[in-house]
């Protein structure tokens, strides 16, 4: 959710543009006079559709003080209105044998449901009603938010590598809003309140501010017309336009030691990097993406090859980079230490591994795996009607637009070894660079509280 | 995490699934040494997924617990002479995906491919390579057995994972069913590769072997490529079934203290084998007790009601032999007992009570409404192909999905709960917390 993976995995170019043929896409888009977008893409294989709707918000959007509301909001969304109160949206959505559910990220909040065709309107029905009519009660919120609670001890305060992700960020950001968490901080939740939520809501939620995405065995025209009833009369207000938030320039390196319940050490580096909605040359954001395809694009990566597999330096290493944020983000280097090596001997052969695509250029043979590897995973993205959907939402959402899909197996294609040098040389120095460290501790770390 | 917690739960809920009119076209053959397949057509997408399923699975492990794991996992360490770097980048250079799963009941190994001819032609003969012929290097081996070391102690600094392996240590006890599939520091380190070449040459054999096929082909493509495959594997013999787990006669309750915010929470017991004639019933009942999401009374009493737990479920997780109930949830520590209570309360009253006409009218609705996304796609087709092939399912599994749901009445529901689960055997573990004064 929070990382998009970069699978990067092809080779016979000239077989695979057969099979791209094989694919082309129909997509379709509309926006409405009260400024919700409409996106639809048909896909027949099998009589279902997905409904998603998007809001242009996020934990990006917040500032210290309320950080999760974005997330809790997502939580009170399912609570009920007036047309549907508490229960009956789930019951309804049961009642067709849909599947729903919603996630949060920095941003971006999305909700959706996956059911049979036919069923389309009950969603649109669903999701106009509650972009303006929730119902937010101080009962629901006092129960929810302990749930949201609990979630966070889950996803976060129990698992040290999730700790480690979430300090890496704190420290790497200063002032960009990806320096919080999407979930929030622990003493924010504590201190939300139902007003925060309110405000949020009627803030953020309005047709201007969210995209409908819909992917499945549907007439586009239908689904216009729809969403037309449903959402096309929603009174909406301007939002205003976020400021900017850009990173200050960082003036070097930083480390952030984390000492937690675990039996492993684990590090993780953030090198500062421009995404493909920032980057000054759209391309440094496709060499980014090849770059990590090089580390980590599966078990012919020098990741896998060097480091698990020649010199046995590590038990487990990965690399991602999220092309499609929308501010300024990181690339990221993970490892887990093999049995008797230091996380200090990792950290420099991952530097090691670094400073080789700096001097020497990736061979062709290489290179085109990589490709080879996009361009199968493009096709493979498409056994998944969600998949689809999520991919248009995100780049709708971050301001790129949906045909970026489209022209990204093109783009890729289109790297250069020289390129993927240049990036390597630009971005992954030790003026951007944050390291995170994992310090396995058996009891309770003592923690200092400042009252 | 690729944890088995989630291996188990996407069983479930592939398990858990229907069929309309709408179900695939099934063709079921055996090669000429006896392989079954199943295969159906899907022309839509130029993909191609094969999956090889053995009665391989850590069940079968022994007193050398991990050692499934680890046999598949260095298939592709090193193969037909060529080393793991070779093999990676036959698969790689076209785009292909290979992996290997492995479970109590069985094993995957598995090939994601475009179907295009060339490039398959190339990702097949990777496939066939390290399913027949692996060169198991003393290197690699080595080098795996550190990482299964490494992995069994990631497992052991998750509560979840703490918890999930006391569950079933308490459920099957002496059964091959409690050993966890990465196995434990002392089994991993008995593992010779003597053990390893053993263990791959008694079961990963035709004998012990079915295929499920996918993708952009027709049936005449699919059974060339099956013959290859299965002709490829060598011959050997069927292994004799894992026994029977033997019910508790007691309740059992595990507090393992651990320096976690929160407690993760275990109830449950035997449930039943795949094939049961309870299956839907329970199935279509559990939709009501803990596997409907927010129509479910456990999420309604535990979540929405009291805010104790995000994440609150119960399953029957069907197997060859009677697979367990589990109910699982994670509550703030000081809360356990708590979320127990209201828990074991909800599970009580269920069996007592069965689900209200309304509550079972609308699982219904829900199941059969929603029997078209179980199979809309390639990779969930597959999996219910390699699940029909392996459990000897009928083949019309699919195509009576609905109708078997549909029949289902709130006396028989309530009648099987009250049957087959038993509250005075059920094993409750709790990890987190402090110790117990």
């Amino acid at each position: 959710m929070k990382v998009i993976k970069i699978v990067v995995p092809l080779l016979c170019l000239v077989a695979m543009s057969s099979v791209y043929a094989k694919t082309a896409a129909t997509t379709h888009a509309k926006t409405f006079a009260n400024g919700l977008k409409v996106v639809v893409k048909r896909d027949q294989r099998a009589p279902v559709v997905i409904s998603q709707l998007w809001y242009r918000v996020g934990s990006a959007q917040e500032h210290n003080g309320i950080t999760g509301v974005s997330h809790v909001l997502e939580h009170m969304m399912f609570k009920g209105t007036q047309k549907f109160p508490s229960g009956a949206f789930s019951d309804t959505v049961a009642n067709i044998g849909a599947r729903d559910n919603a996630f949060t990220g920095r941003d971006y909040t999305a909700y959706y449901q996956l059911m049979e065709n036919h069923r389309l309107e009950v969603s649109f029905e669903l999701e106009s009603d509650r972009m303006l009519n929730l119902v937010l009660s101080a009962d629901d919120f006092a129960s929810e938010i302990k749930v949201v609670k609990e979630e966070r001890r889950l996803r976060t305060d129990d698992n040290p590598r999730a700790l480690v992700y979430e300090q890496l960020h704190a420290t790497a950001f200063t002032n960009s809003p990806y320096h919080h968490p999407v979930i929030g901080w622990m003493n924010d939740l504590e201190n939300l309140n139902l007003e925060d939520v309110k405000r949020w809501y009627q803030r953020w939620y309005t047709p201007g501010n969210a995209t409908l995405v819909v992917v499945g065995d549907v007439q586009p025209n239908t689904v216009f017309q729809l969403a037309e009833k449903y959402f096309a009369q929603l009174p909406g207000h301007a939002v205003a336009v976020g400021k900017p938030r850009v990173e200050r320039p960082q003036t070097g390196e930083r480390r952030a030691v984390v000492r937690a319940v675990a039996k492993l050490p684990y590090l993780m580096l953030g090198y500062k990097v421009p995404s493909l909605a920032t980057a000054e040359q759209d391309w440094e954001a496709y060499a980014l993406s090849v770059l990590v395809g090089i580390l980590d694009g599966g078990r012919s990566a020098r990741l896998s090859k060097n480091l698990l597999r020649k010199k046995q330096l590590v038990a487990s290493a990965s690399s991602s980079y999220n092309v499609y944020a929308r501010h300024a983000t990181l690339f990221l280097l993970a490892a887990t230490p093999a049995a008797a090596h230091s996380v200090t001997e990792v950290e420099q052969a991952l530097y090691a591994e670094i400073k080789n695509l700096q001097e020497t250029l990736v061979d062709e043979r290489e290179l085109r795996r990589v490709k080879a590897q996009v361009i199968a995973s493009e096709i493979y993205q498409q056994d998944s009607v969600q998949r689809q959907a999520t991919v248009i939402g995100i780049l709708e959402t971050v301001g790129l637009g949906w045909q970026v899909m489209d022209e990204y197996s093109a783009r890729i294609n289109a790297v250069t070894a020289t390129q993927v040098q240049h990036v390597a040389r630009k971005y992954l120095v030790a003026q951007g660079l944050t390291v995170a460290i994992l310090e396995p501790s058996t009891n309770e770390p003592q923690t200092i509280t400042t009252p | 995490m690729d944890s088995p917690i989630g291996y188990y739960v996407l069983c479930v809920c592939l398990v858990l699934t229907g069929v309309t009119s709408a179900a695939p076209q099934i063709e079921q053959w055996h090669t000429e040494n006896g392989v079954k397949v199943l295969f159906v057509a899907a022309a839509e997408l130029p993909i191609l997924d094969i999956a090889v399923t053995f009665d391989a699975g850590s069940g079968r492990d022994a007193e050398l617990a991990g050692i499934s794991q680890l046999t598949h996992s260095l298939l592709n360490a090193g193969a037909g002479k060529s080393d793991a770097d070779a093999i990676a980048e036959k698969f790689e250079d076209v785009g292909a995906q290979f992996s290997v799963s492995v479970a109590p009941d069985r094993s995957n190994v598995t090939l994601r491919s475009l179907s295009d001819e060339e490039l398959f032609k190339q990702a097949l003969s990777a496939f066939i390579t390290v399913l027949a012929r692996p060169d198991f290097p003393e290197k690699d081996f080595l080098r795996l057995q550190k990482q299964a070391l490494i992995a069994t102690q990631e497992a052991q600094q998750r509560p979840g994972e703490v918890a999930r392996r006391a569950f079933y240590k308490a459920v099957y006890t002496h059964h091959p069913y409690a050993q966890p599939t990465l196995g434990y520091q002392h089994s991993i380190h008995k593992i010779s590769l003597d053990d390893i070449k053993k263990f791959y040459h008694q079961y990963l054999v035709a004998e012990n072997a079915i295929m499920a096929i996918v993708g952009d082909i027709d049936i005449g493509r699919a059974k060339l490529i099956a013959q290859q495959v299965s002709s490829s594997l060598a011959s050997g013999n069927k292994p004799p079934p894992i026994p029977d787990p033997k019910p508790r006669r007691s309740a059992e309750a595990v507090h393992v203290p651990y320096p976690s915010q929160q407690a993760h929470v275990y109830l449950g017991q035997l449930g039943i084998r795949r094939g049961d004639p309870d299956y839907f019933t329970l199935y279509v009942g559990n939709h009501v007790l803990g596997g409907g999401g927010f129509t479910s009374r456990l999420v309604k009493e535990v979540r929405v009601a009291r805010g104790l737990s995000y994440s609150i479920y119960s399953y029957f997780l069907p197997m060859r032999q009677p697979g367990p109930f589990i109910s699982g949830l994670q509550t703030r520590a000081d809360q356990a007992q708590q979320a127990v209570q209201v828990c074991l309360q909800t599970i009580e009253k269920f069996m007592a009570e069965g689900p209200t006409a309304e509550e079972l009218a609308l699982a219904k609705r829900n199941v059969i409404g929603g029997f078209p996304l179980r199979i809309d796609n390639n990779r969930d087709i597959l999996g219910y192909l390699s699940l029909i092939g392996y459990y000897d399912l009928p083949l019309d599994y699919l195509h009576t999905f609905t109708h078997n749901v549909a029949a289902v009445t709130r006396e028989d529901v309530r009648e099987a709960f009250a049957r087959r689960l038993q509250l005075n055997n059920m094993v409750k573990i709790i990890v987190g917390g402090p110790q117990k004064k």
